[in-house]
């Protein structure tokens, strides 16, 4: 857990539309390190520029004036580098590719022999806890067992980042918080670092061990609030602690002024 | 099964409504607005009976096996019409989709490509083939391929952009190369959009061929044998009829044909077979705008 940030921000900015009548100016001036293996999530009223942000860092977006470096590189080297894996909302799963397929899907942009691809799949799949189903389609799986094999996509060349765009915001509250539960013990297990974007307090409490709260308009860190429950289980939820922290970002969210 | 009885229980209709229509006429002797004489209107059985007839007097092939030789012969200029046409239509897509400058500037130009009658166009065509090394025969398969190209261009850069941005953005967090995109990703998100637009385009190349073998005059085709029978019609209407439903059969064969590759390419939902899934009713929308649209000019030729 030691070497080189895994995510450093200085000064970073979007304005999109640049020099146009349509200018909108979604994040300015934000700074921001993340450790290896720390797992942040960045919460914050719709519309601060938090997915914005997760863009930056992916270098899925050019960045208007900062920097963003990645393990000490450049985003966009990052990017080519395939330092991080990346899992959205919509799971994404490709459904005319088995579900084993879609796992290989990165690796075999990466060149990867037949054989390691397919190990590595099972892998994947035993690590999210689906060995059964890597013939089967997509569409044959449920809602809560397409993101796990989205997150197991995202995993599957072993990036030391992933950043996660409200991966379970389409899931019910009790598949939702399994897969709070799933997502800690694979990360924990990789040792990765985790960006992970999200709406929900309850879930920012309890996945993180920091909490980034963006203002509305253009997005800038407005705190930073240190979780950290540590040995978290289905019991951490009804904490005297977590309920501490969950009501610390939820004050810190309507000092920007979200609830209405 | 159903699919079978229904389509013939149609069939049905159309020839007792066609028969009932001709002896209202005949048995009334009112003037109706198509005539109801044996030579305007034969009837039903005299039609389906021409086939087994032999195709002229003193001559020892049968309609069926004339028509049938006939169609294939239109068949094959069709079939290299499609190809050509389905390959080209489908470059043109994934330059269209490569190059905005070439989109904006192809589109008019492709859509004022299919409001050129058909008709006017063959003998160019012809002409054009037979000062360059194409026989005429081939000729026709480039008019055919002109009607194909076009739905197969358009639906299939809908296809090539259906895919949400997230895919897109998923692909490019991978780092991608673009042709990398092209062949894991668009392609084949655009299968549900490019079968519709293959199913109309093969019935395309049919009513290509037949107007090209028209209007160029070549011998051996379907669109040949209407000619013939069309100019020999007061002695055997009924042979006429008899091609006309040969060429309808040509068509239906082909769609039928392409249906059968649709479900050997494309498994399971997400396809055409369940458009809900995916591209939802937007393929078939764009398509039957299409049929409109390009239709329109063939069939007024």
């Amino acid at each position: 857990m030691t070497g080189p940030t895994a995510v450093a921000i200085r000064g970073a900015s979007k304005t999109f539309n640049e020099g146009s009548k349509d200018e909108v100016c979604a994040l300015t001036g934000i700074d921001l390190d993340i450790a290896p293996g720390e797992f942040v999530s960045l919460i914050g009223p719709s519309g601060c520029g938090k997915s914005t942000l997760l863009r930056l860092i992916a270098d899925l977006l050019p960045t208007s004036a900062g920097s963003v470096e990645v393990f000490g590189k450049p985003a966009a080297q990052a990017r080519v580098d395939q330092d991080y894996g990346m899992a959205f909302q919509s799971a994404g799963l490709f459904e005319w590719r088995r579900v084993a397929a879609n796992i290989e899907l990165p690796l075999e942009l990466m060149g990867w022999s037949k054989s390691d691809r397919q190990q590595r799949s099972a892998e994947m799949l035993e690590l999210v806890k689906l060995p059964e189903f890597g013939d089967h389609y997509p569409w044959q799986l449920s809602g809560g067992m397409q993101q796990r094999i989205a997150i197991a996509r995202a995993l599957s060349f072993r990036p030391q980042l992933l950043l996660m765009d409200e991966p379970f915001g389409a899931l019910d509250e009790m598949t939702r918080e399994h897969m709070q539960n799933e997502l800690l013990g694979i990360v924990a297990e990789l040792g990765t670092t985790v960006v992970f974007v999200t709406h929900s307090i309850s879930e920012a409490a309890f996945l993180s061990d920091r909490v980034v709260v963006l203002s509305p308009r253009p997005g800038r860190v407005h705190a930073t609030i240190d979780v950290g429950i540590s040995g978290r289980s289905d019991d951490t939820r009804e904490d005297p602690e977590f309920f501490e922290k969950a009501t610390e970002i939820r004050e810190s969210l309507r000092s920007v002024g979200v609830a209405s | 099964m159903r699919r079978i009885l229904s389509f013939l229980a149609v069939l049905g209709v159309i020839v007792g409504g066609w028969e009932l229509y001709k002896f209202f006429g005949e048995s009334t002797g009112w003037e109706l607005p198509i005539g109801t004489d044996d030579l305007t209107m034969p009837h039903a059985w005299k039609i389906i009976g021409s086939f087994f007839e032999p195709v002229q007097r003193g001559s020892s092939e049968i309609l069926a096996v004339f028509l049938l030789k006939s169609a294939w012969f239109t068949f094959r200029e069709a079939a290299l019409g499609f190809i050509l046409g389905a390959s080209f239509g489908l470059t043109l897509a994934v330059v269209m989709l490569r190059s905005t400058f070439l989109d904006r500037g192809l589109v008019p130009w492709i859509n004022i490509s299919q409001t050129v009658p058909l008709i006017a166009l063959a003998p160019i065509v012809v002409t054009w083939g037979r000062n360059t090394f194409l026989s005429d025969t081939q000729a026709v398969s480039l008019i055919a391929a002109y009607l194909t190209f076009f739905p197969v261009a358009v639906n299939g850069l809908a296809g090539l952009k259906s895919p949400s941005e997230e895919s897109l953005e998923l692909m490019r967090s991978f780092a991608a190369p673009w042709h990398r995109t092209l062949i894991q990703l668009r392609l084949p998100a655009a299968r549900p959009y490019l079968f519709p637009a293959f199913k109309l385009a093969a019935t395309l190349s049919v009513v290509g061929a037949i107007v090209g073998e028209i209007s160029a005059g070549v011998r051996g085709g379907l669109g040949r044998v209407i000619l013939d029978f069309a100019g020999r019609y007061t002695t055997g209407p009924e042979k006429l009829y008899a091609a006309v439903i040969a060429a309808g059969l040509l068509g239906m064969f082909v769609f039928g044909l392409t249906n059968a590759v649709e479900r050997m390419v494309v498994k399971g939902p997400g396809t055409s077979s369940d458009g809900s899934r995916s591209g939802g009713s937007g393929p078939r929308q764009t398509i039957l705008g299409l049929a409109r649209r390009v239709l329109a000019p063939a069939s007024a030729s």
